[in-house]
């Protein structure tokens, strides 16, 4: 709890994907979370990265020709009876280059998107174990959304 | 949830501190500041200091300053020092489907309360004070 900061992040350029990031994107994902899942990844590409949409958004972070980040979300409409609002659904920077203001930078380019399709708030789901995410999205001021979720083990 | 005196104490105390890194601030200031005696302040600072988080000067001056890194340290990394906060005994040994299924709500709570205050640093909460501030001057603002 002590440790120093790092230095700044190198300059990162926000920008949408391209089906040649994937590559790096599955890498990094693979990186972070352990489990490579190219189907996955291939499959939100076809879902979120075709440009030319409103309301989709699958961007990433671009380091020195790397891909060193991604952040995807959508606005949703009347989900769980809300008025439409933008949901991030993942969110990920290169372990080498936490605390840089990377994923700062991610968030607000969906965010400004998010403004632009002319919605106001933005909302997200973590897991309670991941301190990494959650402390990530506390320190940009999100708050407990007014749900409670729910879960059940079918039998 | 409630927290205790002390562990409140605590957490204004770091607040108070983090917020002015380069200054000493007197145990008084906050005691007066937060309405409470200095002889129980003495205490949580002692326990503030002895977990490395403040340090202390001596004389004209003097008071403590904040040491930790703000960025990671959490509201957890400070209420833990205070307060056992940690789920109960395994519901399943106990010995009622009544007290399990109590248990199992009860330990529900608890790990919401836990992930909630290890996900903010004190960083995060000097961010959240700034906006109250905003708000309050805000207000004051629109009613003048």
């Amino acid at each position: 709890m002590n440790a120093a900061d790092p230095t700044p992040a190198p300059q990162a350029a926000v920008r949408a994907v391209e089906a040649a990031d994937l590559d790096g994107i599955i890498a990094l994902d693979a990186a972070i979370t352990g489990i490579e899942k190219p189907d996955y990844w291939y499959e939100l590409l076809h879902r979120y990265g075709t440009r030319g949409r409103q309301q989709r958004f699958f961007l990433v972070a671009v380091a020195d020709g790397e891909v060193v980040g991604y952040v995807i979300g959508e606005v949703r409409d009347w989900e769980f009876g809300q008025p439409p609002c933008g949901w991030v659904f993942g969110i990920g920077v290169q372990p080498g280059t936490r605390l840089r203001g990377l994923g700062t930078q991610l968030l607000d380019a969906i965010c400004a998107g998010f403004r632009r399709a002319g919605v106001t708030k933005v909302r997200t789901l973590t897991s309670r174990e991941n301190n990494l995410i959650l402390s990530f999205f506390r320190s940009q001021g999100m708050m407990a959304a007014p749900f409670i979720p729910l879960e059940l083990d079918l039998q | 949830m409630k927290l205790q005196k002390a562990t409140e104490l605590a957490l204004y105390s770091i607040l108070e501190f983090a917020a002015n890194p380069t200054a000493q601030v007197s145990a008084a200031e906050i005691a007066e500041k937060y309405g409470v005696s200095p002889h129980h302040l003495a205490k949580v600072l002692r326990d503030l200091g002895r977990a490395g988080l403040v340090e202390s000067t001596r004389g004209v001056g003097g008071g403590y300053r904040f040491t930790g890194n703000a960025k990671r340290l959490t509201l957890f990394d400070v209420i833990e020092l205070f307060e056992a906060l940690a789920p109960e005994a395994a519901s399943q040994h106990l010995p009622t489907p009544g007290e399990r299924a109590l248990a199992r709500v009860t330990s529900e709570i608890d790990e919401i309360a836990k992930a909630t205050f290890s996900s903010i640093t004190v960083d995060t909460m000097l961010k959240l004070i700034a906006r109250e501030e905003r708000a309050e001057r805000d207000l004051a603002v629109a009613r003048a």
